[in-house]
């Protein structure tokens, strides 16, 4: 497969000192720890804030102790200030969506497993490798920063819709510095996330070795680099959005300013002509791409894990490739239906609701083929296991509701409520999630050569199921019953301001605090088994991809100088004649006519 | 023990939402418009077509989850690697399912959003700030005089900009903070934002739209008798109105209210507040 | 579904496949999978860095599509657009640009011919010109200027400025691609591998139609 002038540039030689071994190391195995822990720090600091927003929704005048240390102007006498909690749940969400989402799952998981699943030594360029990854460092930094600025963290959201982001502190509090530092860390995060959308693509195309068809690919696989791509294409549309808000911001220009502004009295003069709903258009349409490549990974390792713990393959393999990539492809077509009641003309509107109705097949289909899968199946109920078979629950529950929103007429009554809350967050914030759980039960006998404690993952499993649960499907509810979302108290709306509600929101944040503290266990079982866990043995899960060829944690080179040659599909168990209920990809076993 | 578990919480998880959806313990409020009918029809019809998917998919999940556990008793599982007639066949009937849906709907879109109002309905704007809402009504002249920015000062209760003494079209013009309006009768609003997005929603009303600063956005409906039998607070007529686009600190109390009158109460209100100008 | 793949001639199934199961028994070194795999040192294939190349393009690309609705939406909904004549030094611009990838294009063919002396020359030649590009953006940037047209006066010398900057930004970075190539001239020629010049004479090339790109999109929508 080399070409003739090929030259061995990159069997690069494995480091020996701390700083290139572990810091600005080019492997890509720690390259995808790092992602995972940055991932990790995010998310903890992303469902902290979510639960002092839980707190203060069903408790607004509250004291919380110490959280005038956070911000002395956000809570002075530990009281939130409605703006504050605006910051923290535009600070929540970015965290979440850009580097919990959009890290973990893509650039965590897959710079780990993508090139030994295809039989490579390391990605194709593991110098941009690990440029992506201080470079999304930076932006989270950057991020981070706008906590400790005098105007405080901006409260715009993470849909920043001018001309509240755009105008600056005369918008009020909240839009100062921070709105700066928030677009200038997004944009660095864009520069990242497609430094890395590059590698994974060239690496899928070029570094395949010997045999490893395109249909042979594991499902994670065919994920990652379709996630790729939309990252590729969606965040430079992103980065530009951000310039253009930018400029409006300190450069005086009026791409979504329009005239004759006046703010608490005050005229704003220099702005001219400029659409709010410009922005809206770039931003969704990178947005919806977005949430895709949140979840597409998170389909891939699902498929992946209920394969091997359900002992069959995957059933249907190339439906579930092409719905994947019917679901990148649509992404970029239903962007609108953020939009059904924003102004934009209703034709065009429509035109959306129909695209984003068809988007909903692909992703029917591959809950078909999941059951599919574990049917006739024999079900090993690992923790991985579990967290996947939670995935297709939540899953179901997260896409039939998006159904409503997809139709005009219908989003008329559930737009900006807490129906569309409930919606993403079953969807990204859960279903996602515990993608993500499963592929760290999974892979981590790989990655850190140890066994978590499956005791611990199961309670952790059964208390965060139910938890999330408890915690979302409440929000369809209420936001059928009208409540508005990104208030930071209910009790100046009269109809919000009522037992019926209030009493719901309780449920939801007393569950949220007890599925937030069982995290805590999933974290001392994570960082306990990397330590202290039993040593892992090279293929635990009798699994047949071919991460499971190489020992646990695998050698610098991933393979030991040798190249694997792949004979077959990657979900090959149960084959019968075979002399196992798997067959590895790289077995020679020549196998019986079915 | 795990998979009956789990099969067992997922049955239930599934029974107890379906439930709670089905006796509409926190549902819409009553519709007191004429479109509003139709849009409740589709989001039960909706409703319905997604509660069943719901329950066959996670009825299912669980049912193979018990069924299908490893007993230990070595039987193997079956080698399929899927069945493209069973893929067409889904494929095909989600696709029918789930845009057929959506052309149902195109019906009340269309009335409501692709057509105007009749020529001689009642035009009232709405205009919106950070974080109030006022209501201009043209006066007997029927026309809505200029706003100039320049002039906004709501320290004075000029919230609109108008210069009375000028502009011929201003002098009638109505400002108030109520959106008042009569039953049965056809209204038109046209949405104005002074500063930031915001978004007016009336729940009762059925009725949902962004206020874009620079445009000026119309949407229009039709109260039925329904609006004066009910009301919030027991005031027949009177219902909330809230903004749903975030647009700064105080989008949480941004809200004023909507009351519906008999026509000649309307008329009479109106007569009211314009003595107060 | 009938599925069978006959073993590589080299190997004999039991043999290996006794091996290949075991999955309980530690690392087992290099999984134990002997015969069946090759030992050719992995390499990164010229492929790899042409599709890179290729993806970091479509990137870029998606950018100025971005910039570009932007501009075609602002426009159309503008009360407030007043056309900006685009100063006359830009067509000289575009001249010496294309001129660049004219002696880009010299400059590869004597690095396939190995003469590191003029693929070097041309190089340089090519920075240079590069370098004068930028230098007569500016000029550009100083006209408008000193007609009092800077960033914010309109929403079309924004996109003005937006565009030509965002522009030439990308373009000093293939001129910092293009030194770096010099540097290693002499290296390069002898080593017969042409990839990296290949890579930036694509970047180049593209930097090069995308001036072209804007230039009408600048004349006929600004």
């Amino acid at each position: 497969m080399a070409d003739a002038h090929a030259e061995a540039v990159h069997v690069h030689k494995e480091p020996t000192r701390f700083i290139w071994k572990y810091v600005f190391s080019l492997d890509h195995k720690v390259i995808g720890k790092q992602y995972y822990f940055l991932a990790l720090f995010s998310v903890f600091v992303g469902m902290c804030l979510s639960i002092l927003m839980r707190w203060h929704l069903v408790w607004p005048d509250a004291h919380i102790p110490g959280l005038h240390w956070l911000s002395a102007a956000g809570a002075p006498n530990d009281q939130m200030t409605p703006e504050y909690y605006l910051s923290l749940m535009t600070m929540h969400a970015t965290l979440m969506v850009f580097f919990v989402l959009t890290t973990a799952p893509q650039s965590g998981f897959g710079n780990y497993f993508l090139p030994i699943q295809i039989g490579a030594e390391d990605m194709a360029f593991p110098r941009l490798n690990m440029l992506s990854f201080w470079t999304t460092f930076a932006g989270l930094m950057v991020l981070i920063s706008t906590f400790f600025v005098a105007d405080g963290p901006p409260l715009s959201g993470w849909t920043a819709y001018p001309p509240l982001s755009g105008l600056g502190s005369v918008s009020g509090p909240g839009e100062g510095l921070g709105q700066d530092l928030w677009i200038i860390s997004i944009a660095i995060f864009c520069v990242g996330s497609l430094l890395g959308a590059l590698n994974f693509i060239a690496t899928l195309l070029e570094l395949r070795t010997r045999g490893m068809k395109l249909m042979r690919l594991p499902l994670t696989c065919w994920a990652w680099f379709l996630t790729a791509i939309l990252a590729l294409l969606s965040f430079a549309v992103l980065f530009s959005a951000g310039v253009l808000l930018l400029l409006d911001r300190v450069g005086g220009t009026s791409f979504f300013v329009p005239a004759g502004e006046v703010i608490s009295d005050k005229l704003i003069r220099g702005h001219a002509g400029g659409s709010p709903l410009l922005w809206q258009h770039l931003f969704w349409f990178f947005g919806h791409p977005e949430v895709y490549i949140a979840i597409l990974p998170g389909m891939g390792i699902t498929s992946h894990i209920l394969s091997c713990f359900s002992r069959k393959p995957v059933f249907g393999y190339r439906a579930m490739a092409y719905s994947m990539m019917a679901i990148g492809f649509l992404s970029f077509c239903v962007w609108g239906h953020h939009m059904f009641v924003s102004g934009m003309s209703p034709y065009t509107g429509f035109a959306f609701s129909v695209m984003t109705m068809a988007i909903g097949v692909p992703s029917a289909i591959k809950t078909f083929n999941w059951l599919g899968t574990l049917w006739r199946g024999r079900l090993q109920l690992t923790t991985a296991m579990l967290f996947s078979l939670g995935f297709v629950s939540l899953f179901v529950s997260g896409g039939l509701s998006g159904l409503f929103l997809a139709q005009p007429p219908v989003d008329v009554n559930l737009h900006a409520g807490y129906f569309v809350v409930g919606h993403f967050h079953m969807v990204m914030g859960v279903a996602a999630i515990f993608a993500m759980f499963a592929g760290t039960f999974f892979w981590f006998p790989k990655m850190f050569g140890r066994m978590m404690n499956e005791t611990l993952g199961k309670i952790h499993f059964w208390i965060t199921f139910v938890g999330v649960y408890c915690i979302f499907m409440p929000m369809h509810f209420l936001g059928i019953a009208g409540n508005i979302r990104r208030y930071s108290r209910f009790t100046e709306v009269i109809f919000l301001n009522t037992p019926h509600m209030i009493g719901l929101h309780e449920f939801m944040s007393i569950a949220a605090f007890v599925t937030g503290a069982a995290q805590l266990i999933f974290l001392f079982n994570l960082f306990w088994s990397m330590f202290k866990g039993p040593k892992a043995p090279q293929n635990p899960w009798h699994a047949t991809s071919l991460e499971w060829t190489v020992p646990s944690p695998p050698p610098f080179d991933n393979f030991g100088g040798r190249h694997p040659v792949v004979h077959h599909g990657p979900y090959e168990y149960s084959v019968p004649g075979a002399a196992e209920d798997y067959v590895m990809q790289d077995s020679p076993e020549a196998m019986a006519a079915h | 023990m795990a998979a009956l578990a789990l099969a067992v919480l997922v049955a239930l998880i599934t029974i107890v939402s379906v439930a709670i959806f089905w006796g509409h313990y926190w549902w819409f409020p009553v519709d007191i418009s004429t479109h509003g009918a139709a849009m409740d029809h589709q989001f039960n019809l909706t409703l319905i077509i997604c509660g069943v998917v719901f329950i066959a998919s996670q009825l299912g999940l669980a049912w193979f989850v018990w069924k299908y556990r490893d007993r230990g008793d070595g039987r193997k599982a079956a080698y399929y690697h899927g069945n493209n007639a069973l893929e067409a066949t889904w494929t095909t009937a989600a696709a029918i399912v789930f845009i057929g849906l959506n052309l149902l709907g195109y019906r009340i879109w269309a009335q409501t959003r692709f057509t105007g109002p009749s020529p001689g309905a009642l035009r009232i704007e709405v205009w919106a700030e950070q974080f109030q809402w006022y209501f201009r009504y043209p006066g007997p002249d029927g026309e809505f005089g200029p706003s100039h920015p320049e002039k906004m000062n709501d320290a004075i209760g000029n919230y609109l900009g108008l210069d009375r003494e000028h502009d011929q079209a201003s002098k009638d013009d109505i400002v108030t903070a109520t959106l008042g309006i009569p039953a049965n009768r056809e209204v038109e609003l046209i949405l104005r934002s002074k500063d930031v997005d915001h978004s007016f929603y009336c729940r009762e009303l059925r009725v949902h739209q962004d206020v874009v600063p620079g445009m000026e956005i119309p949407v229009h409906f039709t109260t039925t008798d329904e609006a004066l039998k009910h009301g919030e607070g027991g005031t027949p007529g009177r219902y909330e109105i809230v903004c749903t686009q975030l647009c700064g600190l105080g989008h949480y109390k941004m809200r004023a209210f909507l009351q519906v009158m008999p026509e000649q109460e309307f008329e009479k209100w109106l007569q009211q507040q314009a003595a107060m100008q | 579904m009938a599925t069978t793949i006959a073993p590589p001639k080299s190997v004999t199934p039991a043999a290996t496949f006794g091996q290949g199961r075991n999955g309980a028994g530690g690392s087992g070194g290099n999984g134990g999978h002997g015969d069946r795999w090759g030992s050719a040192p992995w390499t990164v294939p010229d492929r790899a860095y042409r599709t890179g190349m290729w993806m970091g393009i479509a990137g870029i690309v998606m950018v100025f599509a971005a910039f570009t609705s932007a501009l075609v939406v602002r426009r159309g909904l503008a009360t407030d657009w007043v056309p900006t004549a685009l100063p006359h030094i830009l067509y000289l611009n575009t001249f010496v640009l294309v001129a660049s990838s004219l002696t880009l294009e010299l400059s590869r063919r004597s690095v396939r011919a190995g003469d590191g002396v003029r693929f070097r020359r041309w190089l340089y030649l090519t920075a240079a010109l590069g370098l004068a590009f930028v230098a007569g953006q500016w000029t550009a940037w100083r006209e408008l200027a000193s007609r009092g047209v800077y960033l914010a006066t309109n929403p079309s010398s924004s996109f003005f400025y937006l565009l030509t900057a965002a522009h030439g930004i990308h373009l000093m970075g293939g001129i910092t691609a293009l030194l770096t190539l010099a540097l290693r001239a002499k290296r390069l020629a002898a080593s017969g591998r042409l990839v990296p010049v290949e890579v930036t004479s694509i970047y180049w090339h593209f930097m090069d139609g995308l001036w072209i790109y804007l230039l009408i999109l600048l004349r006929v929508r600004l």
